[in-house]
C-alpha cells in the first residue's frame, strides 16, 4: 500500500482517489474579521479505504465533513468526487451525486420518527426513484447486515440509542454510495456501544468496498482505521499511531 | 413517494391533526357564516317583498315620492281597470291591491265607552276576495294566534302583542279612528276575529289587517287602492327581470304629473336596494376577512411545522432530495390537508347550516324596537354558494400558507439551510 505523503495525498494515485479535496478553505464570520477554520487542506480517499479524523472540539471537523459532503461550499479550492467537481455540477446534478455517491451519518440519527426502521433506510432509494419492492428488499437486507432484522417495524422511539445509529448506518449504505461521511456517529453513544458501532463501520466498509470517514473524538477508531488524521489549527496532519 | 408522503402525514399528528382541525374550524365558520348572512338577506328581501314591497310594485308618481307619509290621498284611482290592464299586459305575474293607513283603533266596553285604546299600524290587503293569494303570501294561517282568520266582511286581525297589551278579546268590537282619502274623519267598526304573531318586531307592535273592500269603504276610497303589487311566480326576487319589467312600463308613461302611474322595482324603493348592497358587501368583507386571518393562521400553522420538521428536511436534502422536491412535497401535504380539512368541514359547516335554515336562530330579545323588516327568528339558508365557499379558505389559504411558509426552504442556498436544520 502507498504511504501517505503530507496532509494524505499520495503522490501518483492520484488517478485512484475516490474524494479528493485540493487547498481547500473556508472561513465563518465573526466579530473580530473572519474566522478561518479551514485553511488549505489537502486529502484524498481511496475506494474501500476507512480514514479517521480526529480534532479537538471547534477545530472544523464538522465543516470539513460538510464540505467534503457537498452540504456546504468551500471559501477556496475544489472538491473532486470520482473525478467531477461537485460544485461546477447543476443543482440538479449535485442533488443526484448526494443522492448516489454519497451517504451520511450525523451525531444525532436525525431519523423520521414518524417512519420505522425499514421505511427510513428505504427513504434514499424511494428519493432516488427506486421501485418500492427493490428498496424493501435491500433496506432489510442492510437490516439484517447491522443485526437489525428483528427490529424493521420499529419507529426510531422504540429503538435504543445505539440501535437508531445502526439504522442511520443503514439507511447511509441503502444507495450503495461510495463514501460514506460520519460526523461523530458514536458521540452520543456508551464506550461498548460505540466500540460496537465502530466495529460494524470497519466490517462493512470492507466487506462492500465503500470509503468511510469518519470524524470522531474517540482516539481508539484512530488505531483501528486504514489512516488517521488530526485536524489542528486548520490543517490536517496524519496523526502518530 | 407519494405512499411515503400519505404515511408521514397520517402517523404525525402534527402534520396532519392539527392543521386539518384547523382547516375544518375554518371551512365550517365560514361556511356556517356565508349560509347565515345569505339566510339573512334573503329572509329579508322576502319579507320585504310579501309584507310591504312586492317584487314590483306600481303607484302613482306623488304617492311614490313621499310614500314614507302614506298619503292616500294620492292613491291609484281607477283601481280595477288599473290592475286589469297589468293583468292583461303582464300575464305571468300575480297582481295585488295594498293599502296601509294608520289610525286609533278603539275598543269599548259593553255601553259603547272606551276600555282600551292605541294607535295602529293598519295593512289592507284582498283577504276574502275569490281566488286571492293574500292569505297565503302574507302566511296568516300560521301566524295566527288566537281566534280564526276573517271570513266575512268587517273581520279583522290584529297582532297579538297589541291586543294583549289593550287586554282585547276575541269577537269583540273594535273601532277604527283615522282620516279619508280626503282628509276627514272616518270612523268605521270592525269585529276582531283573531290575533297573529309575524315574528317580525315592528309589525307585531301594533299591526291591524283588514280586507281591503271594508279599508276603501271605512276611508272612502271606493276603486282606489295605494299600491299594486307584483309577483314573480316563484317567490325568488330577481332584479333584473323586475327592472325590465319596470322599464317597460314606465316607459310608455314619461310623464303624468303627481297622478301618473309608476313601477318601482323591489330595489328601487326606500333604500332596499342600498340596504341589500351593503349586506351582500358587508357579507363578502367578513368573509374576505376571515380567509385573510385563516390564510395568516394556516401560515403560521406551516411555519411551526417547518421549524418543527427543520432536522427532517436537513436529512432529506442530505439524503439528495432536491430543494424543488421538498417544497414539492410541503405544498403536495398542505393539498391533502386541504382536501381533507375543506371535505369535513364544508359536512360540518353544511350540518350546521342545515340545522339553521329549518330550525332557525331566535333573535327576537335583541329585535325589540327594531324597525327592521326582519324576522325574530334568523335563518341560514343552503345554496350552490354554500357547498363552494369553504372552498376558498379550505384550500387556498391552506396551499398559499404551504408556499409562503415553504418558500424559505426553496430560496435559500443549501449550505445555509444546513445550519438553520441543524444537522
Amino acid at each position: 500500500m502507498p504511504r501517505a505523503g503530507q496532509n494524505g495525498i499520495f503522490p501518483g494515485v492520484i488517478a485512484m482517489s475516490i474524494l479528493q479535496a485540493e487547498r481547500i478553505t473556508k472561513s465563518f464570520p465573526g466579530r473580530a474579521g473572519p474566522i478561518e477554520v479551514l485553511k488549505g487542506i489537502d486529502f484524498s480517499a481511496r475506494e474501500g479505504e476507512v480514514i479517521a479524523v480526529l480534532g479537538a472540539s471547534g477545530a472544523g471537523k464538522s465543516t470539513l465533513l460538510h464540505v467534503l459532503g457537498t452540504l456546504d461550499a468551500p471559501d477556496g479550492g475544489r472538491i473532486l468526487i470520482r473525478e467531477r467537481d461537485p460544485f461546477t455540477v447543476s443543482d440538479r446534478e449535485l442533488d443526484e451525486i448526494r443522492n448516489r455517491d454519497l451517504g451520511f451519518v450525523f451525531q444525532f440519527h436525525h431519523l423520521l420518527p414518524e417512519f420505522d426502521a425499514l421505511e427510513n433506510v428505504m427513504m434514499p432509494a424511494v428519493l432516488g426513484g427506486v421501485r418500492d419492492r427493490a428498496a424493501h428488499e435491500r433496506a432489510a437486507s442492510l437490516l439484517a447486515d447491522v443485526g437489525l432484522e428483528k427490529r424493521i417495524t420499529h419507529r426510531p422511539a422504540e429503538l435504543s440509542g445505539g440501535e437508531q445509529q445502526r439504522v442511520a448506518v443503514a439507511r447511509a449504505l441503502m444507495n450503495e454510495p461510495a463514501i460514506v461521511l460520519a460526523d461523530e456517529p458514536s458521540g452520543n453513544l456508551d464506550d461498548r456501544t460505540s466500540e460496537r458501532l465502530h466495529t460494524l463501520l470497519l466490517e462493512l466498509s470492507r466487506k462492500k468496498r465503500q470509503t468511510f470517514v469518519i470524524v470522531t473524538h474517540k482516539r481508539e477508531l484512530l488505531e483501528r482505521a486504514d489512516r488517521g488524521f488530526v485536524l489542528e489549527d486548520g490543517l490536517l496532519v496524519p496523526a502518530g499511531r | 413517494m407519494i405512499r411515503f408522503l400519505l404515511k408521514g402525514i397520517v402517523r404525525d399528528r402534527h402534520r396532519s391533526f392539527f392543521p386539518v382541525l384547523i382547516v375544518t374550524l375554518g371551512v365550517a365558520v365560514t361556511t356556517v357564516m356565508h349560509a347565515f348572512m345569505d339566510g339573512m338577506a334573503d329572509e329579508m328581501v322576502r319579507n320585504m317583498a310579501r309584507l310591504d314591497s312586492g317584487h314590483v310594485k306600481v303607484v302613482t308618481r306623488g304617492y311614490g315620492e313621499i310614500v314614507s307619509q302614506i298619503p292616500n290621498d294620492l292613491a291609484i284611482r281607477s283601481a280595477d281597470s288599473v290592475m286589469a290592464a297589468l293583468e292583461a299586459r303582464y300575464p305571468g305575474m300575480e297582481w295585488t291591491p295594498r293599502i296601509k293607513f294608520g289610525g286609533l283603533l278603539d275598543f269599548p266596553d259593553s255601553t259603547g265607552e272606551t276600555r282600551a285604546q292605541g294607535p295602529a299600524a293598519g295593512f289592507a290587503a284582498d283577504l276574502l276576495g275569490e281566488g286571492s293569494g293574500e292569505i297565503a303570501r302574507l302566511n296568516l294561517a300560521q301566524s295566527l294566534v288566537r281566534g280564526r282568520l276573517p271570513s266575512s266582511p268587517n273581520e279583522i286581525l290584529v297582532s297579538d302583542e297589541f291586543a294583549s297589551r289593550l287586554g282585547v278579546e276575541i269577537g269583540g268590537t273594535a273601532t277604527l279612528i283615522g282620516s279619508t282619502a280626503y282628509g276627514s274623519m272616518a270612523v268605521h267598526n270592525f269585529r276582531l276575529a283573531g290575533t297573529i304573531r309575524f315574528g317580525i318586531a315592528p309589525l307585531d307592535r301594533n299591526m291591524l289587517i283588514a280586507d281591503i273592500a271594508d279599508v276603501r269603504y271605512a276611508l272612502d276610497m271606493e276603486d282606489m287602492t295605494a299600491e299594486i303589487l307584483g309577483f314573480f311566480p316563484t317567490t325568488v326576487y330577481d332584479d333584473g327581470a323586475a327592472e325590465l319589467l319596470a322599464d317597460d312600463f314606465n316607459g310608455e308613461r314619461p310623464s303624468g304629473g303627481p297622478a301618473g302611474l309608476r313601477m318601482l322595482t323591489l330595489r328601487g324603493q326606500g333604500g332596499i336596494g342600498q340596504m341589500l348592497d351593503m349586506a351582500r358587501s358587508r357579507s363578502a368583507i367578513i368573509i374576505a376577512v376571515f380567509i385573510v386571518i385563516m390564510s395568516i393562521v394556516l401560515w403560521n400553522t406551516g411555519l411551526m411545522s417547518g421549524i418543527r420538521r427543520y432536522g427532517e428536511l436537513g436529512v432529506r436534502l442530505a439524503l439528495g432530495e432536491s430543494h424543488r422536491h421538498v417544497y414539492g412535497t410541503l405544498i403536495a401535504e398542505s393539498i391533502l390537508i386541504g382536501i381533507g380539512g375543506t371535505a369535513a368541514g364544508a359536512a360540518i359547516g353544511l350540518a350546521v347550516s342545515y340545522f339553521l335554515q329549518e330550525v332557525g336562530w331566535d333573535i327576537s330579545g335583541m329585535m325589540r324596537g327594531s324597525s327592521v323588516m326582519m324576522s325574530n327568528v334568523i335563518r341560514a339558508r343552503v345554496t350552490p354558494a354554500t357547498w363552494m365557499i369553504g372552498l376558498i379558505p379550505g384550500m387556498a389559504a391552506t396551499i398559499l400558507g404551504a408556499v409562503f411558509s415553504g418558500s424559505g426552504i426553496f430560496r435559500r442556498e443549501t449550505s445555509r439551510l444546513f445550519k438553520e436544520l441543524e444537522v
